[in-house]
């Protein structure tokens, strides 16, 4: 699988299908962006299992925090990892040993590890990297065009709205809508650099 | 697998704008409100926050400009977009979130005449200092580096026109520097260019012009290349220090690859105040849905006209680049293979008088301080814009007595080029 590009319909389906997801990495500071990652999905009603080995306190936003994956009691549809790149290889080993195996392995903007995303595809894992759930939910739902940002979707069928307010669902029918190339390879330039975005919580 | 990527002319219409999620509106609504309820207290902390994405108030952002931002940016190939109530306002938000007081830019001396002035006089104010290079002699940018420059400015095609920048160039000297290059990309339009493949890091425009295109309403936008790595050192502040305003994070580490948009609206136009209409948002991004069709037209019309004039008895020299003898025409191919815009300058023999005597008789042209409108526009700089220089100033700033500027319409063109000859004749 080509891990420069996915299509939209492949990330859409996975934020469809998946709904417990565990954050390895997830910080219990406000202002870090693992934590804006871990609220939005929370409210977007995904139920987020916090997962951090050097927590200092017991839950995030109520959700209990563990210390390793192995220790959470429930199924996991999806592991976000929201470490740096060099450290994913043993978090999606963990991730293949739970029984049952989640479905889909997440590693945030900024983080690409293509052995871990090798062995994980082995296993039957379907795995996306360098990417962030809650830009790819703003995006795919249009949420985050109220930023400013360029989508790269258009559509001439009406947004679904979610339910609240200033809430729009990811089912909507959107076809691509235009390219951020230069962003896109001056993101690949500098992989394997120090190019420090996100995930560098840990 | 890919998806399809869309072609301009599709974004041109589409961009950004979706049937309205409650009423199912086809055309974008004017949401003309100041504020937005909120669901509950902790909703409201969240988009205070930036936790969660959302309209809080209408001068940080709304529904209608929103989709004027995303339009702009998916046309230059950005990440994200901001739209501000003028070209110049742009400009003031993005030097707002790359300069501190004692700071230096460097900007090519061929601009607009207004954005010299608001480089020389305003940001004086700011204690924001500009360094002049010369277009014509690229390594002038080179040599006007110093450890305090932190960005370079260039227009794509410069206003009064004839000047086209290279850019690919000047933006190998900004990656060596160390620094974003931004791009003022008004006169050509993403349509004729896009500054970001050729390097740019961030690109402004006066909306005002030719992307709104009917003469209607000012509005200014910033596009993120989404290139620029803010975090390489300590150089930014606001984008890679803590914001103390925000409970301590870090723009460029929680918003990655769009976070100099994100800069420009929850800091500078947060706190300058700069803010577009949500109505006249509406106009110009009804205007943008044409663009392509327009600038086909205002390229195919200039170029009759440019060649028409040439020929004149009357003309002493044009400066277009669309013309094959012109000294910027390989650039023009290079950059701008489309059309060289619709805006250029020529010289009169009979100097001042002839000059007046010219805006003074054309019917069909606008006498008018603008640009970019479906209407043909004409000036005389040294009697108007340029009237306080002395002569030797005038020429300078490419505004000697000589010198008319044309704005090249979407009139048939018989009847442009039949009113500049009435206007020339004796
Ligand atoms: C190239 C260019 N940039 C910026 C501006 C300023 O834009 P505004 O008048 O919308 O502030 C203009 C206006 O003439 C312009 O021609």
């Amino acid at each position: 699988m080509n891990h420069d590009s996915y299509s939209d319909s492949y990330i859409r389906g996975i934020l469809n299908t998946v709904k417990t997801i565990a954050m390895v990495g997830a910080s219990e500071r406000a202002n870090r962006p693992s934590y804006f990652a871990f609220k939005y999905l929370l409210e977007r009603g995904y139920t987020m299992i916090p997962v951090n080995p050097l927590r200092t306190g017991e839950q995030i936003l109520g959700r209990r925090i563990y210390v390793r994956l192995g220790d959470v009691p429930d199924p996991i549809d999806m592991v976000d990892i929201f470490r740096s790149s060099r450290h994913a290889l043993p978090i999606v080993q963990e991730a293949l040993a739970l029984n049952p195996r989640p479905q889909v392995i997440w590693m945030q903007l900024g983080v690409r590890n293509d052995e871990a995303a090798a062995l994980a595809e082995a296993g039957g894992v379907k795995v996306v990297m360098n990417r962030c759930p809650k830009i790819e939910y703003g995006r795919l739902s249009s949420e985050i065009a109220w930023m400013g940002v360029n989508t790269r979707t258009i559509s001439a069928k009406k947004a679904i709205a979610s339910g609240g307010i200033q809430r729009l669902s990811l089912n909507r029918a959107s076809v691509s809508g235009g390219t951020t190339e230069a962003a896109d390879a001056a993101e690949r330039s500098e992989r394997g650099g120090r190019r420090i975005i996100q995930a560098r919580n840990l | 697998m890919t998806d399809r990527i869309p072609g301009f002319s599709t974004l041109a219409v589409h961009a950004g704008a979706q049937p309205d999620p409650t009423t199912g509106a086809r055309a974008t609504p004017i949401y003309q409100t100041t504020s937005y309820v909120f669901e509950s207290v902790d909703h409201a902390a969240s988009l205070f926050g930036l936790q969660t994405f959302g309209n809080i108030y209408t001068r940080i952002g709304n529904p209608t400009t929103a989709v004027l931002e995303e339009r702009v940016a998916a046309l230059e190939g950005g990440t994200a977009g901001l739209a501000t109530a003028s070209g110049h306002a742009a400009q003031i938000l993005v030097f707002h979130c790359l300069l501190q007081p004692g700071d230096e830019f460097v900007a090519s001396k061929k601009l607009y005449g207004g954005s010299i002035n608001q480089f020389t006089h305003a940001f004086k104010n700011f204690g924001w200092n500009v360094v002049w290079a010369d277009p014509d002699d690229i390594s002038s940018f080179e040599r006007a580096i110093s450890p305090k420059t932190k960005a370079i400015f260039t227009e794509s095609i410069a206003n009064p026109g004839g000047v086209i920048t290279d850019m690919a160039a000047v933006a190998q000297i900004a990656k060596r520097a160390g620094v974003p290059y931004i791009v003022d990309n008004t006169l050509a339009t993403p349509y004729l260019c896009k500054p970001i493949d050729q390097g740019a890091d961030i690109v402004v425009h006066s909306l005002t012009k030719f992307l709104g295109g009917h003469g209607n309403s000012i509005g200014g936008a910033i596009v993120d290349a989404g290139t620029f790595n803010w975090s390489r050192d300590r150089r930014y502040p606001m984008l890679c220090e803590p914001r103390p305003e925000y409970h301590g994070i870090v723009l460029h580490e929680t918003f990655g690859n769009f976070a100099f948009a994100i800069a420009c609206r929850v800091l500078a136009l947060r706190d300058i105040g700069a803010a577009l209409s949500p109505f006249n948002a509406y106009l110009i991004l009804t205007g943008i849905e044409t663009l392509p069709l327009r600038m086909r037209k205002h390229c195919d019309n200039t170029l009759a006209v440019a060649q028409w004039i040439v020929a004149h008895p009357k003309v002493a020299w044009v400066s277009y680049p669309g013309l094959p003898a012109d000294r910027f025409h390989a650039l023009a191919k290079k950059y701008c293979p489309n059309g060289a815009g619709a805006v250029f300058t020529f010289g009169l023999k009979g100097g001042y008088d002839a000059g007046v005597k010219l805006v003074s008789n054309v019917k069909l042209f606008s006498h008018l301080a603008n640009i970019g409108d479906t209407r043909s526009l004409i000036i005389h700089p040294a009697s108007t814009t340029h009237r306080q220089l002395t002569d030797a100033q005038k020429t300078e700033a490419g505004a000697g007595v000589d010198v008319v500027r044309l704005s090249i319409g979407i009139e048939d063109v018989e009847d442009i080029i039949a009113d500049l000859d009435q206007g020339l004749a004796d």
